[in-house]
């Protein structure tokens, strides 16, 4: 295990912790190692046909198709590559809205999906298509009746997230599979915090779509994939024209060394996530159960059981979220917090589970991955608890927590 | 976001922090902001017979430039009478910390906590002044 090493005067470490895996990732060295070749040596157009310049990085090319398809349990002609999750989402949902829009004009989400799934259904609304959001529970997940009931024969597509990036919830996905097959819609899901986390098989859970984020577990940016079931055929409108590669769905001549980095990437996490998520929950206790049992008044935001092992989001009450982070100069996380966004609103997907804004402020996002050893919980464990007491020592609503003055209670200048 | 030096050290080394005991009749306190908004400063004031301000101390709930804004006007009431401290305006203390834009708010709530607790001081003194009449 290498020492956390740290600077020169002692106080603190050369270089913060990580703990910002919902963020993004480190590429795995093996997966660098995989794509080396195909920057220099297999340098070809994977669609040259002529020549073995072209067949050598075809066949990397289809190789690392074949290890997507097997980490979904999917057949390999069902994956194309795309940019990313952010692309594969907007090709799912616009491709098969725009496709069967003359049948189905509705499609159904749930108000805590990423960014890139709400916007593109408000472009969807805004070129008339209708919209359901569901919302969600206090443990982060949507009712299955709710969706049972908003789901008709007019639907064209119901896309729920996998995992949720803020708070780390799995979705119920093979319930929401059958509902959405035996309602004859499409279900598609974003699976760019779940693919490489948890198992998951689009032929038992009934996912007709299927985003996938390279740089989420371990491979590398500018990479994804959309899984699109061929049986019953998912048919959709192509947004990238031009060459027609990717079976029309995505034209452009494909990135081999990234694609061959995904498919590493893709066969890593299935040889090891069984193990791997043993020892990410062991760390995930620890972190959790150290910081409990030091800190009083220290809330979870999300569903602790049905949650991936690498996430905790924690409110730190009486602590303003920024604050902390800059307290905790020694870790890399992120906030719920307002003064962390552009927009100075808290967290919408705290809100959504119902978590009062003065709670979502307060709010840290602690991942943890394939990197994290036990030494640099253990000193998280300790640079949380210090900064947390001391800002609480300056807070004035700590004060008032400690005099027994209810916080709810005062009429407070909403500024 | 980089923080500026100035921030950074009043954040790490905050001044005066602490409280004033509210019914002592010489001090002033001022609270504001929301904890639903992110920032809710406290600060006192202690004033002496003659009208300047002896003392200051401020708890804050909110981010680094919060915090440091109200450590800087701990420090820069202090001496000052009444009116003189009334006189300070966030601009001078967003220019002092180098806040950037999105963080002018910070220093615009110290600016009101300051009038909040000189308010609340002349309120005492008034009532004060009245129930000795």
């Amino acid at each position: 295990m290498t020492v956390l090493s740290k600077t020169k005067d002692g106080k603190g470490l050369a270089r913060p912790i990580y703990l910002d895996y919902q963020a993004t990732t480190p590429c795995d060295p093996r997966v660098v190692q995989a794509m080396l070749p195909y920057f220099t040596e297999k340098f070809g157009n994977p669609h040259s046909r002529n020549h073995v310049y072209g067949w050598e990085a075809e066949d990397g090319v289809e190789k690392a198709r074949e290890q997507v398809a097997s980490i979904l349990g999917a057949d390999m002609k069902e994956v194309i590559f795309t940019s990313g999750a952010t692309e594969s989402n907007n090709l799912a949902l616009k491709g098969v809205a725009h496709f069967y829009k003359d049948k189905r004009n509705h499609v159904v989400t749930c108000v805590t999906e990423h960014k890139c799934v709400l916007d593109t259904c408000r472009h969807l609304e805004q070129e008339g298509f209708s919209v359901t959001y569901l919302p969600v529970g206090k443990d982060g997940l949507i009712d299955l009746g709710q969706l049972e009931e908003v789901v008709t024969e007019r639907t064209a597509i119901v896309s729920i997230m996998a995992v949720n990036n803020e708070i780390g919830v799995i979705q119920p996905l093979a319930e929401i599979g059958a509902i959405c097959r035996k309602k004859g819609a499409f279900f598609h899901t974003d699976g760019a915090q779940a693919v490489g986390k948890i198992p998951i098989d689009v032929n038992a859970m009934n996912i007709d779509l299927l985003s996938v984020s390279g740089h989420k577990f371990y491979g590398p940016k500018g990479i994804g994939a959309l899984y699109v079931r061929r049986r019953p055929r998912v048919r959709l409108v192509a947004m990238i024209n031009g060459g027609g590669q990717e079976r029309g769905m995505r034209s452009g001549t494909l990135p081999t060394p990234l694609c061959v980095g995904l498919g590493e990437a893709s066969a890593i996490a299935q040889a090891e996530m069984g193990v791997e998520n043993v020892r990410l929950s062991a760390l995930r206790d620890r972190l959790l159960g150290g910081i409990r049992q030091r800190l009083p008044e220290v809330y979870l935001n999300g569903d602790l059981d049905r949650r991936i092992p690498g996430n905790l989001n924690l409110s730190f009450a009486f602590v303003e979220g920024e604050g902390l982070m800059m307290g905790v100069k020694d870790l890399s996380v992120s906030s719920g917090s307002a003064c962390t966004s552009a927009s100075l609103e808290p967290s919408y997907v705290l809100r959504a589970l119902g978590v009062q804004d003065e709670m979502a402020h307060t709010s840290l996002r602690l991942g943890i991955g394939r990197f994290t050893t036990d030494e640099e919980i253990d000193y998280a464990i300790d640079h949380i608890v210090e900064a947390v007491s001391r800002l609480r020592e300056m807070s004035p609503l700590w004060e008032m927590h400690q005099d027994g003055i209810d916080i709810q209670s005062i009429e407070w200048a909403e500024h | 976001m980089a923080y500026s030096e100035k921030v950074i050290d009043h954040y790490e080394h905050p001044r005066n922090v602490g409280s004033f005991g509210k019914e002592d009749g010489a001090v002033g306190t001022g609270l504001v902001g929301a904890p639903a908004c992110g920032d809710v400063m406290k600060l006192q004031i202690k004033v002496s017979a003659d009208g300047i301000i002896e003392d200051a101390k401020f708890k804050t709930f909110g981010c680094g430039s919060a915090i440091a804004s109200s450590s800087l006007v701990t420090e820069w009431v202090k001496g000052k009478t009444l009116d003189e401290a009334a006189a300070i305006k966030n601009t001078e203390i967003a220019q002092h910390l180098a806040l950037p834009p999105v963080k002018i708010h910070c220093s615009v709530l110290a600016e009101d906590a300051i009038k909040a607790a000189i308010a609340d001081y002349r309120k005492k003194t008034r009532a004060d002044d009245e129930a000795a009449e």
